[in-house]
Protein backbone atom coordinates (compact mmCIF):
# COMPACT_ATOMS: atom_id res chain seq x y z
CA UNK A 1 0.00 0.00 0.00
CA UNK A 2 1.44 3.30 -0.93
CA UNK A 3 -1.71 5.42 0.21
CA UNK A 4 -1.43 5.02 4.50
CA UNK A 5 -5.50 4.33 5.43
CA UNK A 6 -7.36 7.26 7.72
CA UNK A 7 -7.32 6.18 11.32
CA UNK A 8 -11.05 6.52 10.48
CA UNK A 9 -10.63 3.44 8.33
CA UNK A 10 -9.31 1.13 11.23
CA UNK A 11 -12.16 2.67 14.14
CA UNK A 12 -14.40 1.50 11.71
CA UNK A 13 -13.11 -1.77 10.70
CA UNK A 14 -12.91 -2.76 14.27
CA UNK A 15 -16.40 -1.49 14.85
CA UNK A 16 -17.28 -4.14 12.28
CA UNK A 17 -15.23 -6.77 13.42
CA UNK A 18 -16.70 -6.16 17.07
CA UNK A 19 -20.16 -6.62 15.57
CA UNK A 20 -18.81 -9.60 13.46
CA UNK A 21 -17.14 -10.99 16.41
CA UNK A 22 -20.55 -11.39 18.15
CA UNK A 23 -22.77 -12.84 15.76
CA UNK A 24 -19.53 -15.55 15.06
CA UNK A 25 -20.03 -15.87 19.10
CA UNK A 26 -23.52 -16.44 19.11
CA UNK A 27 -23.84 -18.85 15.60
CA UNK A 28 -21.14 -21.20 17.10
CA UNK A 29 -23.68 -21.17 20.63
CA UNK A 30 -26.47 -21.47 18.51
CA UNK A 31 -25.25 -24.45 16.82
CA UNK A 32 -25.26 -26.56 20.24
CA UNK A 33 -28.09 -24.48 21.72
CA UNK A 34 -30.37 -24.31 18.34
CA UNK A 35 -33.55 -23.51 21.40
CA UNK A 36 -32.26 -20.84 22.99
CA UNK A 37 -34.82 -18.01 21.77
CA UNK A 38 -33.32 -15.13 23.48
CA UNK A 39 -29.70 -15.63 21.97
CA UNK A 40 -31.39 -16.09 18.63
CA UNK A 41 -33.05 -12.67 19.30
CA UNK A 42 -29.95 -11.54 20.05
CA UNK A 43 -28.16 -12.52 17.01
CA UNK A 44 -30.85 -10.83 14.46
CA UNK A 45 -30.32 -7.47 16.46
CA UNK A 46 -26.79 -7.75 16.14
CA UNK A 47 -27.04 -8.21 12.56
CA UNK A 48 -29.29 -5.24 11.50
CA UNK A 49 -26.20 -3.35 13.29
CA UNK A 50 -23.71 -5.19 11.20
CA UNK A 51 -25.39 -4.70 8.14
CA UNK A 52 -25.97 -1.06 8.47
CA UNK A 53 -22.15 -0.26 9.76
CA UNK A 54 -20.95 -2.46 6.84
CA UNK A 55 -22.61 -0.52 4.12
CA UNK A 56 -21.17 2.81 5.77
CA UNK A 57 -17.93 1.57 6.12
CA UNK A 58 -17.91 0.15 2.20
CA UNK A 59 -19.47 3.53 0.63
CA UNK A 60 -16.47 5.16 2.06
CA UNK A 61 -13.64 2.14 1.63
CA UNK A 62 -14.83 0.10 -0.76
CA UNK A 63 -16.69 -3.52 -0.94
CA UNK A 64 -16.01 -6.37 1.19
CA UNK A 65 -17.15 -9.03 -0.98
CA UNK A 66 -17.07 -9.04 -4.90
CA UNK A 67 -20.83 -9.00 -4.33
CA UNK A 68 -21.18 -5.77 -2.64
CA UNK A 69 -19.17 -3.44 -5.22
CA UNK A 70 -21.62 0.15 -6.21
CA UNK A 71 -22.47 -1.66 -9.44
CA UNK A 72 -23.79 2.03 -10.58
CA UNK A 73 -19.57 2.66 -11.12
CA UNK A 74 -18.32 1.30 -14.44
CA UNK A 75 -14.89 0.54 -12.15
CA UNK A 76 -13.93 -3.09 -10.96
CA UNK A 77 -13.77 -1.87 -7.12
CA UNK A 78 -12.86 -5.10 -5.88
CA UNK A 79 -9.35 -4.96 -7.02
CA UNK A 80 -8.62 -1.49 -5.59
CA UNK A 81 -9.15 -1.22 -1.65
CA UNK A 82 -6.29 -3.24 0.33
CA UNK A 83 -5.82 -6.80 1.49
CA UNK A 84 -6.31 -7.83 5.15
CA UNK A 85 -2.56 -8.46 5.37
CA UNK A 86 -2.07 -4.95 3.63
CA UNK A 87 -3.69 -2.88 6.25
CA UNK B 1 -19.56 -23.04 -1.06
CA UNK B 2 -17.45 -20.17 0.41
CA UNK B 3 -17.34 -16.09 0.09
CA UNK B 4 -14.14 -14.70 0.95
CA UNK B 5 -14.76 -11.04 3.23
CA UNK B 6 -11.58 -8.71 2.77
CA UNK B 7 -11.10 -8.19 6.50
CA UNK B 8 -9.53 -10.43 9.03
CA UNK B 9 -11.46 -11.64 12.19
CA UNK B 10 -9.48 -9.57 14.46
CA UNK B 11 -6.89 -7.29 13.95
CA UNK B 12 -3.11 -8.35 13.15
CA UNK B 13 -0.63 -5.75 14.25
CA UNK B 14 2.98 -6.09 14.67
CA UNK B 15 5.14 -3.46 16.41
CA UNK B 16 8.93 -4.32 15.08
CA UNK B 17 10.37 -6.45 12.19
CA UNK B 18 11.23 -9.71 14.57
CA UNK B 19 11.78 -12.76 11.23
CA UNK B 20 12.52 -14.84 15.04
CA UNK B 21 9.35 -14.59 15.58
CA UNK B 22 7.83 -14.88 12.42
CA UNK B 23 9.48 -18.49 12.16
CA UNK B 24 7.99 -19.56 15.92
CA UNK B 25 4.44 -18.60 14.09
CA UNK B 26 4.96 -21.11 11.50
CA UNK B 27 3.84 -23.79 13.68
CA UNK B 28 0.70 -22.63 13.56
CA UNK B 29 0.60 -22.04 10.17
CA UNK B 30 1.72 -25.96 8.88
CA UNK B 31 1.96 -27.03 11.77
CA UNK B 32 0.39 -30.86 13.36
CA UNK B 33 -1.63 -28.67 15.75
CA UNK B 34 -1.67 -25.29 13.06
CA UNK B 35 -4.45 -23.78 11.46
CA UNK B 36 -4.16 -25.26 8.81
CA UNK B 37 -4.77 -28.33 10.09
CA UNK B 38 -8.11 -27.55 11.93
CA UNK B 39 -9.72 -26.38 8.88
CA UNK B 40 -9.17 -29.41 7.16
CA UNK B 41 -9.39 -31.82 9.94
CA UNK B 42 -12.97 -30.30 10.23
CA UNK B 43 -14.59 -29.52 6.74
CA UNK B 44 -13.32 -33.13 5.88
CA UNK B 45 -15.20 -34.79 8.90
CA UNK B 46 -18.53 -32.69 8.66
CA UNK B 47 -19.80 -35.20 5.69
CA UNK B 48 -19.93 -38.32 7.88
CA UNK B 49 -20.84 -36.44 11.15
CA UNK B 50 -24.62 -36.78 12.83
CA UNK B 51 -26.46 -34.11 11.47
CA UNK B 52 -27.36 -32.26 14.52
CA UNK B 53 -23.30 -31.60 14.53
CA UNK B 54 -22.99 -30.92 10.59
CA UNK B 55 -23.33 -27.22 11.45
CA UNK B 56 -20.57 -26.77 14.31
CA UNK B 57 -17.64 -28.23 12.34
CA UNK B 58 -18.83 -25.59 9.09
CA UNK B 59 -18.86 -23.29 11.16
CA UNK B 60 -15.46 -23.92 13.42
CA UNK B 61 -13.77 -24.90 10.22
CA UNK B 62 -14.74 -21.92 8.34
CA UNK B 63 -13.61 -19.85 11.20
CA UNK B 64 -10.57 -21.83 11.36
CA UNK B 65 -9.44 -20.53 7.95
CA UNK B 66 -9.99 -17.06 8.99
CA UNK B 67 -7.07 -17.59 11.90
CA UNK B 68 -4.86 -19.35 9.16
CA UNK B 69 -4.91 -15.55 7.52
CA UNK B 70 -4.22 -14.03 11.01
CA UNK B 71 -1.54 -15.91 10.95
CA UNK B 72 -0.53 -15.31 7.53
CA UNK B 73 -1.24 -11.85 8.18
CA UNK B 74 1.67 -12.23 10.97
CA UNK B 75 4.30 -13.60 9.69
CA UNK B 76 4.07 -11.78 6.37
CA UNK B 77 4.24 -8.32 8.56
CA UNK B 78 7.24 -9.99 10.14
CA UNK B 79 9.54 -10.76 7.73
CA UNK B 80 8.48 -8.02 4.92
CA UNK B 81 11.33 -5.98 5.35
CA UNK B 82 13.81 -8.54 6.68
CA UNK B 83 17.03 -8.69 4.35
CA UNK B 84 18.08 -12.02 3.46
CA UNK B 85 20.87 -11.57 6.32
CA UNK B 86 18.37 -11.53 8.95
CA UNK B 87 16.26 -14.20 7.74
CA UNK B 88 19.67 -16.52 7.65
CA UNK B 89 20.31 -14.92 11.29
CA UNK B 90 16.72 -16.24 12.35
CA UNK B 91 17.14 -19.67 11.39
CA UNK B 92 15.23 -18.89 8.05
CA UNK B 93 18.25 -19.07 5.62
CA UNK B 94 16.80 -22.54 4.28
CA UNK B 95 13.46 -21.16 4.25
CA UNK B 96 14.90 -18.69 2.04
CA UNK B 97 16.58 -20.87 -0.29
CA UNK B 98 13.59 -22.67 -1.69
CA UNK B 99 10.97 -20.15 -0.77
CA UNK B 100 12.14 -16.58 -0.60
CA UNK B 101 9.80 -14.69 1.28
CA UNK B 102 6.78 -16.18 0.29
CA UNK B 103 5.05 -18.26 2.90
CA UNK B 104 5.03 -22.12 3.14
CA UNK B 105 2.54 -25.29 5.13
CA UNK B 106 5.33 -25.96 7.17
CA UNK B 107 6.03 -26.14 10.76
CA UNK B 108 8.35 -24.00 12.68
CA UNK B 109 11.00 -26.66 12.23
CA UNK B 110 10.76 -26.71 8.51
CA UNK B 111 8.75 -30.13 7.80
CA UNK B 112 6.34 -29.76 5.14
CA UNK B 113 3.11 -29.76 6.48
CA UNK B 114 1.38 -33.60 6.24
CA UNK B 115 -2.20 -34.66 6.39
CA UNK B 116 -0.86 -37.57 8.16
CA UNK B 117 -1.12 -34.53 10.86
CA UNK B 118 -4.96 -35.56 10.81
CA UNK B 119 -7.57 -37.91 11.12
CA UNK B 120 -10.80 -38.96 10.58
CA UNK B 121 -12.02 -41.94 11.96
CA UNK B 122 -15.62 -41.88 10.64
CA UNK B 123 -17.20 -42.30 14.52
CA UNK B 124 -18.40 -39.56 15.77
CA UNK B 125 -17.44 -39.48 19.23
CA UNK B 126 -13.74 -40.25 18.65
CA UNK B 127 -13.72 -38.10 15.89
CA UNK B 128 -15.40 -35.32 18.02
CA UNK B 129 -12.85 -36.78 20.99
CA UNK B 130 -9.86 -35.36 18.39
CA UNK B 131 -11.27 -32.54 17.67
CA UNK B 132 -11.47 -31.16 21.59
CA UNK B 133 -7.63 -32.79 21.71
CA UNK B 134 -6.31 -30.72 18.88
CA UNK B 135 -8.20 -27.73 20.08
CA UNK B 136 -6.40 -28.26 23.88
CA UNK B 137 -3.22 -29.09 21.92
CA UNK B 138 -3.58 -25.28 19.71
CA UNK B 139 -4.32 -23.49 22.54
CA UNK B 140 -1.52 -24.51 24.51
CA UNK B 141 1.16 -23.48 21.18
CA UNK B 142 -0.54 -20.50 21.15
CA UNK B 143 0.69 -20.03 24.94
CA UNK B 144 4.00 -21.14 24.56
CA UNK B 145 3.95 -18.69 20.98
CA UNK B 146 2.34 -15.77 23.78
CA UNK B 147 5.57 -16.46 26.23
CA UNK B 148 8.12 -16.22 22.78
CA UNK B 149 7.66 -12.14 22.42
CA UNK B 150 7.83 -9.26 24.28
CA UNK B 151 5.53 -7.21 21.13
CA UNK B 152 2.27 -6.08 23.28
CA UNK B 153 0.41 -5.69 19.60
CA UNK B 154 1.35 -9.33 18.76
CA UNK B 155 0.59 -10.78 22.54
CA UNK B 156 -2.91 -9.44 21.55
CA UNK B 157 -3.63 -11.09 18.67
CA UNK B 158 -2.64 -14.33 19.82
CA UNK B 159 -4.33 -14.18 22.96
CA UNK B 160 -7.52 -13.49 20.94
CA UNK B 161 -6.78 -16.68 19.09
CA UNK B 162 -5.85 -18.93 22.29
CA UNK B 163 -9.31 -18.06 23.57
CA UNK B 164 -11.10 -19.01 20.49
CA UNK B 165 -9.26 -22.33 20.97
CA UNK B 166 -11.28 -22.47 24.42
CA UNK B 167 -14.81 -21.22 22.94
CA UNK B 168 -13.85 -24.20 20.25
CA UNK B 169 -13.00 -27.15 23.03
CA UNK B 170 -16.33 -25.82 25.26
CA UNK B 171 -18.76 -26.30 22.39
CA UNK B 172 -17.03 -29.64 20.71
CA UNK B 173 -17.69 -30.88 24.45
CA UNK B 174 -20.94 -29.82 24.36
CA UNK B 175 -21.69 -31.79 20.52
CA UNK B 176 -20.26 -35.25 22.52
CA UNK B 177 -23.29 -34.43 25.06
CA UNK B 178 -25.67 -34.51 22.28
CA UNK B 179 -24.79 -36.83 20.56
CA UNK B 180 -24.60 -39.19 23.32
CA UNK B 181 -28.28 -37.99 24.50
CA UNK B 182 -29.20 -38.83 20.83
CA UNK B 183 -27.62 -42.08 21.10
CA UNK B 184 -29.44 -42.83 24.17
CA UNK B 185 -32.92 -42.20 23.09
CA UNK B 186 -32.17 -44.30 20.16
CA UNK B 187 -31.53 -47.20 22.07
CA UNK B 188 -34.96 -46.71 24.02
CA UNK B 189 -36.69 -47.49 20.48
Amino acid sequence: MTNPLPPQFYNQLQELQSLDFVLSELTLYLDTHPTDTQAIAQFEQFLQRKESIERQFEQIFGPLTSYSQQMTQTAWQWIESPWPWQM
Amino acid sequence: MWIYEKKLQYPVKVSKCDPQMAKYLIEQYGGADGELAAALRYLNQRYTIPDKIIALLTDIGTEELAHLEMIATMIYKLTKDATPEQLRVAGLGEHYANHGVSLFYENAAGNPFTATYIQSKGDPITDLYEDIAAEEKARATYQWLINLTDDVDLKDSLSFLRQREIIHAIRFREAVEILKDYQEEKKIF
